[in-house]
């Protein structure tokens, strides 16, 4: 390309914003959005984000202790649960991938659901009813496939003229797929009301954010596909949920689709089943500790006159105690009958498959559960 | 365009596939069509021909060129209420949308606890024959009819395609439909818009006889149909069966006929190393051993890349294969 040349002229271009509001330190470095006139708000946030913590710390002892399978933990990134736990409507759609914790919970997905499902037990994918997380979607292991399953939920939510959107989160490794460049290329052909999220924690297991993508930030992979896209502080829970709110309120409008990069630091392993010093230095690690996103929103609600000591000791207590009981709540659950592995494989089981499972049935419980 | 109800017309099996889509189209508002070249141009081989302009693009979506998407949108769509009838253009482009099926469409039910669900329909024409490009003669039924929570149906003549279709659309659960692309236009047969669904789960015993058991499916049904044939001419009765649904797959069906005839001959289009076919001969040694005559014969594909136009016929069993195995099949156990 060169410019100088008469035939050739600039047809695009584009621009990629960042949004931070609150600094590492906690002081506010953009203006406050509306929803922190609500204190009771700012306090439920926080207070998310520490039971969040709380039971990712449990999980964590859960499988350190022989009790809980492979945990994928969600430490360093509550802060994008909690924004998109409080950015979602009731009637939204989320579709996530597998650290977004805060946000389920936030749902109506009980913690010892967690649980259940690293525990190796399906019904933890059985949401309550009644509960927004009913018509959610499962948490996702195989990475980016759930991505273009918004496509679907978000057209079903066109036709039917409903003012609805599908949230769909991912990690940065995720938009090196197939699946999420399918996704992207297409939301807005038809215009769709889908929010595209990447939880861009810098480490896809062992590769780091600059070996997934030559691309200057992830970001501007949404400009191909027609859409904004931009990035935000995602340690920052009020930029991030701002962000959030306006591209679901876009969407909701019929303004189509968009992608959001929230920048996070992913502080605990890829899984349990990893063991991130092979690969990534502790001083990389205790750098991004600084930026950890739950003392910095503690930080900014104090010198806000928001909270207190007294309300910290309050929470910490709580939040032990809730991991304590999600935990009971999945360790005395007690396994399925062994018959239940054919109960939901088709809505009513094929005559073909019914002396597989009354064999299951006659031979009784195995064991080698949790 | 759209057929006068409720009178047999005389139609081929892409024609019985048009009505069907058609029919259920009007009947359930929730049902939708979607994939590449479905809208104007009415599919490439014209199975949605007429559909646009009937129910509208919102209903009648024509996709981004993503085979990943069809299945992933028809994933989402599903669980929002809606019936979406996804077509891939060949079988051979399925590929890609085996990570959607496989690791989702198949499971949402399951991994939820019946929270989820996932009643959709994937429409591919599959096998050879046509003298298609590279790619487009693939025989996939076997690769999907191994993987739990999902239905594998494969219409062999116009009447089934109506009716099958219109099941595997109100069947809970997803279901890949593969239709016989070199017998599209091969033959035609009365079919009647009655809108009622033939049965799942199911093989149908298509012609009677005492001497000999016929399996087979799809595209492979037609040469299956000839090849007995031509055994009545020399007073072999074979009882033919079509398969029609691969998975699950109806053993009671094929049992029975074997128990009354002895012997059997399965012919399927797909490789032969892990094919149906070996499901259905391993499923007859367990459970028909003590009324065979003679051992249960395969006639398959090779275990070769799919061959070129020129080779295709090569590949593809045909009537003299078929005879060659039924022949066998009585050296070792005349009839008496």
């Amino acid at each position: 390309m060169n410019p100088e040349l008469s035939a050739t002229r600039k047809v695009a271009s584009f621009d990629v914003f960042y949004t931070q509001i609150l600094d590492p330190e906690g002081h506010l470095v953009g203006t406050p959005p509306a929803f922190a006139q609500d204190a009771d708000e700012l306090r439920a946030m926080y207070r998310l984000m520490v039971i969040t913590r709380a039971f990712d710390k449990k999980a964590v002892a859960l499988q350190r202790t022989g009790s809980l399978g492979t945990y994928a933990a969600c430490l360093g990134q509550e802060a994008i649960g909690v924004a998109m736990g409080f950015a979602l409507r009731a009637e939204d759609v989320l579709i996530p991938a597998y650290r977004e914790y805060a946000a389920q919970f936030k749902r109506g997905v009980p913690p010892e659901n967690i649980l259940l499902y690293w525990g190796g037990d399906e019904r933890g994918m059985r949401y309550p009813a009644g509960t927004p997380a009913a018509h959610d979607f499962p948490l996702s292991v195989p990475i980016g496939t759930h991505i273009p399953h918004a496509i679907g939920v978000a057209y079903a939510f066109k036709l039917k003229k409903e003012k609805r959107v599908a949230l769909v989160s991912f990690g940065d490794g995720a938009t090196s797929k197939g699946d999420f460049y399918e996704a992207v290329s297409s939301a807005k052909v038809w215009n769709l009301p889908i929010v595209f999220l990447v939880s861009n924690n810098q480490w896809a297991i062992s590769m780091p954010r600059a070996r997934q993508t030559g691309a200057q930030t992830i970001a501007q992979k949404a400009f191909a596909g027609g859409m904004p896209g931009e990035q935000v502080d995602g340690n920052d829970v009020l930029a991030t949920r701002l962000v959030l709110e306006r591209a679901l309120e876009r969407a909701r409008q019929g303004g189509g689709p968009s992608l959001i990069e929230a920048i996070t630091y992913r502080l605990h392993d890829h899984t349990t089943a990893d063991d991130a010093r092979r690969y990534r230095s502790e001083a990389e690690v205790q750098a991004a500790w600084a930026r950890c996103p739950i003392k910095r929103y503690k930080a900014w609600l104090e010198a806000s006159g928001h909270w207190s000591a007294a309300d910290e000791e309050r929470l910490q207590a709580e939040a032990t105690a809730a991991a304590e009981a999600a935990a009971r709540n999945y360790l005395n659950t007690p396994p399925e009958p062994p018959g239940a592995i054919f109960d939901h494989v088709y809505a009513s089981l094929p005559k073909a498959l019914e002396w597989q499972r009354a064999e299951v049935i006659a031979r009784g419980p195995v064991g080698g559960e949790h | 365009m759209a057929p006068t109800p409720n009178e047999a017309q005389n139609l081929t099996i892409i024609e019985a596939i048009n009505l069907a889509l058609h029919a259920e189209m009007a009947r359930d508002p929730s049902v939708l069509v979607l994939g590449e070249d479905i809208g104007k141009n009415g599919g490439v081989f014209r199975a949605t021909v007429g559909l646009l302009d009937r129910f509208g693009e919102d209903r009648v979506v024509d996709t981004p060129l993503a085979e990943t998407l069809v299945a992933a949108m028809a994933i989402g769509l599903s669980t929002q209420g809606f019936k979406p009838v996804a077509e891939i253009q060949f079988s051979g482009f399925l590929y890609p949308c085996v990570d959607q099926v496989v690791n989702h469409a198949t499971r949402l039910r399951n991994r939820t606890r019946g929270r989820l669900s996932c009643p959709l329909v994937i429409r591919a024409p599959n096998w050879g024959g046509i003298h298609a490009p590279e790619h487009h003669s693939e025989s996939l039924e076997t690769t999907f009819a191994h993987m739990p929570g999902l239905r594998v149906v494969c219409p062999s003549n116009p009447a089934r395609a109506y009716g099958l279709l219109l099941a595997a659309i109100r069947d809970p659960d997803p279901v890949i439909f593969l239709e016989p692309t070199r017998c599209y236009r091969l033959f035609k047969q009365p079919v009647e818009d009655h809108g009622e669904a033939l049965p799942l789960d199911t093989c149908f015993v298509e012609r009677e006889g005492t001497d000999l058991t016929l399996v087979s499916w799809g595209a492979m049904m037609h040469d299956t149909r000839l090849a007995a044939d031509r055994l009545a001419e020399e007073g072999i009765g074979a009882e033919v069966i079509d398969v029609a649904t691969l998975k699950p797959l109806d053993m009671d069906t094929i049992l029975a006929s074997v128990a009354k005839t002895g012997r059997c001959v399965i012919v399927q289009e797909s490789p032969r190393a892990g094919g149906w076919a070996s499901e259905i001969a391993a499923n007859l040694a367990e459970h028909g051993l003590l009324s065979l005559f003679a051992p249960v014969m395969r006639v398959s594909g090779y275990d070769t890349v799919m061959p070129l136009a020129r080779s295709e016929r090569v590949y593809i069993p045909d009537v003299d294969r078929i005879l060659k195995e039924v022949r066998k099949v009585f050296e070792i156990a005349p009839k008496s």
